[in-house]
């Protein structure tokens, strides 16, 4: 391929690193208005009354609103795209201020004034009357019989959601159970249970969430918002403030890191409602840094109450999980995460017998969980892959072996339908062991005494990259020819960081024929002008809206080549574009298929394949967006060192499928130029023949999905007198498809190996019985700095799926997912301490190191 | 009540009323409009606001303006050359792809010009422990470090 797969610099990085590029705040006018929110000093309760005349005199207030003032109406802040079937919408639990208070630091009021002093001023003067409740911090106390529930009028006790999952309807671990023993006889069976536990922890973006918001003169509220989703916060302002949606506009600019905080609406609503009531005057509603941690959304804390059954000779039989999430306040992402939790519990390993998982989400009077990086997957791996080195623990199993005969097979089909097309997992955990030397470290390690000990451990993980057939995701992309052949490309999935404006210019580029250097894709999103996407969020943007820009890309460069068949007056059929050029296209008469045809499916020796399978890379590319399945659809799997390949229409839903390169030409290449982009371009504009300006515009449904997968191995030192981890070697081994830009993938998989040490051994926002959160700050909530972390290794293996625009699959997230199991895992096999619950902070491993008996 | 303050700035003259109250940080951003100076935190723990005052890297936001009188500021705007050249720092962390969403990056390209600027040459743990004042949850570090040892380390 010509720019996908390369690692072009970031479209970005000098606007960067010469501190241009500009964010939310830095675009703020001089006479902004500053607004502080008044926070509940209550956890659990009511605001009985607000005085506010001690406020109101000091100098330089503008406006102080109360929860008595501002509109009746409760709105939902999750960042997905809406239901219009109202039983699936997200649930509209909160007013822009509230009465009934439900967590420490609730939105009560809000003042206005000409600086930041003035306004923190004036609410510390504000006074508050409350009937206060007990503080319901936990899910133990949440479900505790009597607890208050936290929103009567949605549900009846603080159970939101409740779902159970079963690999089979009529699957009952106690029966499984029964039948095992009648099997194998009860002394030939493995079983562990415990209880697991994952903490809430901050994403801790730098960049503070933070926005302005002012009337425009054609009457519309225009907020600029360091959100990751500007289209849906523009649908939220409209609902909550109950204003009609395009009288809402929305902003995006830089912003500086979100990783799922920002996929939420957060006080966007509440400071255009301050701007509106300030006569439309500019308003800025910047949170501190404490109130960012404590008061936007944070991961779900985790409980899970697990079991698992495996023969002693190391079949995983059966399993089962009670999972308890506490979700906080307020609904944000509703059940999604909390079922996301569940369904990768059960479907990580492959459970000879089955699985039955349920989840529940539970309303807590503390900070409101939404989402983090990977959705729910890092809680579900620490459980399932604690659970399977207890199990091997207990057994004498390799935890390798184990899972490379118990974990998910290639070709996996999951409940609702998703397939997992590409399957690289198990050589992925053979590129790890590889690397860290697993056979010789475990046994090295083996037997080891002395206060400092070493181990060696793994954790694996897969991911499914879309949404659908959960939800249908829409994406959009413009295109627009410029009079010198550049073109500019337009979305609203936006760059948040990842990287994702270089990645859709380098498929802009791959796909229309332009080189690199004359794509121009802007940055920012504006409601009132980007086509609609749903947003940055889960790992969607380079497959969901990777499939827009594709698709958009087809169409504009159909459109060339139509005006240039007008210009050269031959047939668009006989042209191609390449490297800025109308080239005529030559048929080599020789094809080469990118894939052996369906009679020669065979093994290929893995030697021949270790970089990627050769697909793609055709100078055009007549993918068919009809839904339809071509003849030669396959679907690969790395199994034994070998690639193998599968018939798509031989797995359950292949029909179903898009086979990315239907319809590639394939043996075309380019011949004499005939014409540059620059004299096409230039003609369509002025042409007093035929005068055009040549755009494209798409919208696509993503239909289609597929699960990436990989793992993490770890080689810790543990110093057990001081209950300290030492990480000596660390790398992460990704099945994220092609790469569409290799430096950028490393660079984002690097960013979650960090982000998975911290919540494996430092982060979590503790709480006082008062429900008041005791570590809001980034000196107490603990995020590594460089000492904190080793130099990192990173492995992809790239094999082509069939599902992803450029074979292309997640990345964004699953970085961060497999690490904190892998150093758990690690610590089992240093010291043979089962760590039931993360951060693995130096007190609680001195503990847990003194129960044993070890210090 | 204002006071007068008087300072260089990116190598300008500036005189400034400025409230005794006010920090270097408010006073950059939003009196001199130097927004490579960012707030992450306000207390000190994040870096992002970070410039050299006097060729020392200082975090601004627990800097007070009057602090600054008579001394020479340099921000990120400050490292742009004549004809837009980039300080080799710069372009290391374009290189070696050590920016992601961009936040830290100017408060962390000044402690490495401050680096840089010792003249010496620096192992990998030192420079982890010179820049461990600044947080960064995009890249894990790797990245930057790399930049910053092609300019400073031992090996460069």
């Amino acid at each position: 391929m010509e720019s996908v797969g390369k690692s072009f610099v970031r479209v970005d990085a000098r606007g960067k690193v010469t501190g241009e590029a500009k964010y939310a705040n830095d675009l703020m006018p001089k006479d902004c208005l500053q607004a502080k929110v008044v926070r509940s000093t209550i956890a659990n309760g009511v605001v009985k009354s607000i005085d506010i005349s001690e406020a109101e005199k000091v100098p330089g207030v503008v406006k102080i609103v109360t929860c008595f003032d501002v509109p009746d109406i409760q709105f939902p802040t999750a960042g997905h795209p809406w239901s219009v079937e109202a039983a699936h919408q997200d649930v509209p639990d909160r007013k822009l201020l509230n009465t009934r208070v439900r967590q420490w630091g609730d939105d009560i009021a809000a003042v206005v004034a000409v600086d930041n002093v003035a306004a923190e001023r004036a609410a510390s003067l504000i006074r508050v009357e409350y009937e206060e409740y007990d503080p319901i911090v936990t899910v133990e106390e949440a479900l505790a019989p009597g607890a208050t529930p936290l929103h009567p009028d949605i549900r009846k006790d603080n159970i939101f959601v409740h779902t159970s999952f079963r690999t089979s309807p009529d699957f009952d671990y106690d029966k499984a159970k029964e039948r095992a023993i009648e099997e194998y006889g009860e002394e030939n069976l493995i079983e562990v249970e415990g209880v697991y536990r994952t903490p809430r922890i901050s994403h801790c973006h730098i960049e503070v969430c933070t926005s302005w918001a002012y009337v425009d003169t054609n009457g519309k509220v225009t907020v600029i918002s360091s959100t990751q989703i500007p289209h849906i916060t523009r649908r939220v302002i409209g609902q909550a403030l109950g204003w009609p949606i395009g009288k809402v506009r929305v902003i995006k600019p830089y912003i500086g890191g979100g990783f799922g905080n920002k996929q939420d609406v957060l006080y966007e609503p509440l400071n255009a409602y301050l701007s509106i009531v300030c006569g439309g005057r500019p308003v800025c509603l910047e949170l501190s840094r404490e109130e960012c941690i404590s008061q936007t959304r944070t991961r779900h804390a985790c409980k899970g109450v697990l079991r698992g059954l495996a023969t002693k000779d190391g079949k995983l039989l059966a399993r089962e999980g009670d999972i308890y999430t506490n979700k906080g306040a307020y609904a944000s992402h509703g059940h999604a995460i909390t079922g996301g939790i569940t369904t990768n519990f059960k479907d990580i390993m492959h459970d000879e017998y089955g699985c039955r998982s349920d989840g529940y989400s539970v309303y807590t009077s503390s900070a409101v969980s939404g989402a983090m990086r990977a959705y729910g997957v890092p809680q579900a791996a620490f459980l399932a892959d604690s659970l399977t080195d207890d199990i091997c623990y207990a057994g004498g199993f390799d935890p390798l072996k184990f899972r490379m005969e118990n974990c998910v097979p290639p070709g996996f089909v999951a409940s609702n339908g998703i397939t997992y097309y590409s399957y690289s997992l198990k050589e992925c955990m053979k590129r790890g062991a590889e690397f860290i030397h697993w056979d010789e470290k475990r046994r090295e390690y083996a037997n080891q005494t002395g206060p400092i000990r070493r181990g060696v451990g793994m954790g694996i993980f897969m991911y499914k990259v879309g949404v659908y057939p959960i939800s249908l995701e829409t994406s959009s992309a413009r295109m627009i020819l410029n009079q010198d052949g550049s073109i500019q490309v337009e979305l609203s999935a936006t760059e948040i960081g990842q990287g994702a404006d270089t990645v859709f210019s380098q498929m802009a580029s791959e796909t229309t024929g332009i080189t690199m250097d004359k794509v121009y894709i802007i940055s920012t999103q504006d409601t009132d002008v980007a086509p609609f996407d749903t947003g940055a969020y889960a790992s969607r943007q380079s497959f969901v809206t990777g499939k827009a820009v594709k698709k958009c890309a087809l169409e504009l460069r159909a459109r060339i080549l139509d005006y240039a068949s007008y210009m050269l007056n031959r047939p668009a059929e006989e042209l191609m574009i390449w490297r800025n050029n109308i080239c005529e296209k030559i048929h080599t008469g020789d094809p080469v298929p990118e894939r052996p045809a369906r009679d020669q499916a065979e093994e290929k020796p893995a030697e021949q394949n270790t970089k990627k399978l050769a697909l793609g890379g055709s100078y055009i590319d007549n993918s068919r967006n009809d839904g339809s399945v071509g003849e030669s659809a396959k679907y690969s799997a790395w199994l034994d060192g070998k690639v193998k390949e599968y018939d798509i229409h031989d797995l359950p839903n292949g029909e179903a499928a898009i086979l990315r390169d239907t319809g590639v030409e394939k043996d075309i290449q380019p011949g004499e130029v005939l014409l540059s982009m620059e004299e096409l371009a230039m003609n369509a504009f002025y042409s007093l023949d035929r005068s055009e300006h040549i755009t494209a515009e798409v919208t696509n449904q993503c239909k289609e999905n597929t699960f990436a997968s990989g793992c993490c191995f770890v080689d810790i030192e543990v110093d057990m007198p001081l209950g300290k981890v030492k990480v000596n070697n660390i790398i992460n081994v990704h099945d994220s498809g092609t790469l569409l830009n290799p430096k950028l993938a490393e660079a984002q998989v690097h960013g979650g190996m960090s982000m998975g040490i911290g919540y494996a051994l430092t982060e979590e926002i503790l709480y006082n019985e008062k429900g008041r959160p005791l570590n809001a700050n980034l000196l107490d909530f603990k995020i590594p700095t460089a000492m904190d972390v080793p130099d990192y290794h990173v492995e992809f293996l790239e094999m082509d799926d069939p599902m992803g625009p450029y074979g292309n699959k997640a990345l964004g997230e699953p970085p961060a997912i497999p690490v904190a199991p892998a150093i758990r895992n690690a610590i089992l096999h240093a010291t043979g301490v089962s760590m039931k619950e993360i951060p693995m902070t130096q007190q609680k491993l001195v503990a847990a190191f003194k129960e044993a008996g070890l210090i | 009540m204002l006071n007068i303050v008087h300072m260089w700035v990116n190598g300008k003259e500036v005189e400034l009323a400025v409230d005794p109250r006010e920090s270097l940080l408010e006073t950059l951003r939003e009196k001199l409009n130097l927004t490579s100076v960012k707030k992450g935190c306000g207390v000190g723990e994040c870096g992002a606001c970070t410039v050299l005052i006097d060729g020392v890297a200082v975090d601004t936001c627990l800097y007070l303006t009057m602090w600054a009188d008579s001394k020479h500021i340099l921000t990120t705007e400050g490292l742009k050359g004549p004809n837009g050249e980039l300080n080799p720092i710069q372009q290391a962390f374009i290189d070696e792809a050590a920016v992601q969403c961009g936040f830290c990056t100017p408060g962390l390209i000044m402690t490495a010009v401050e680096i840089v600027g010792t003249g010496r040459k620096y192992t990998r743990e030192e420079l982890r422990k010179l820049i461990a004042g600044h947080l960064c949850r995009c890249t894990g570090y790797e990245n930057i470090l790399n930049a910053i040892e092609k300019v400073a380390g031992i090996h460069s």
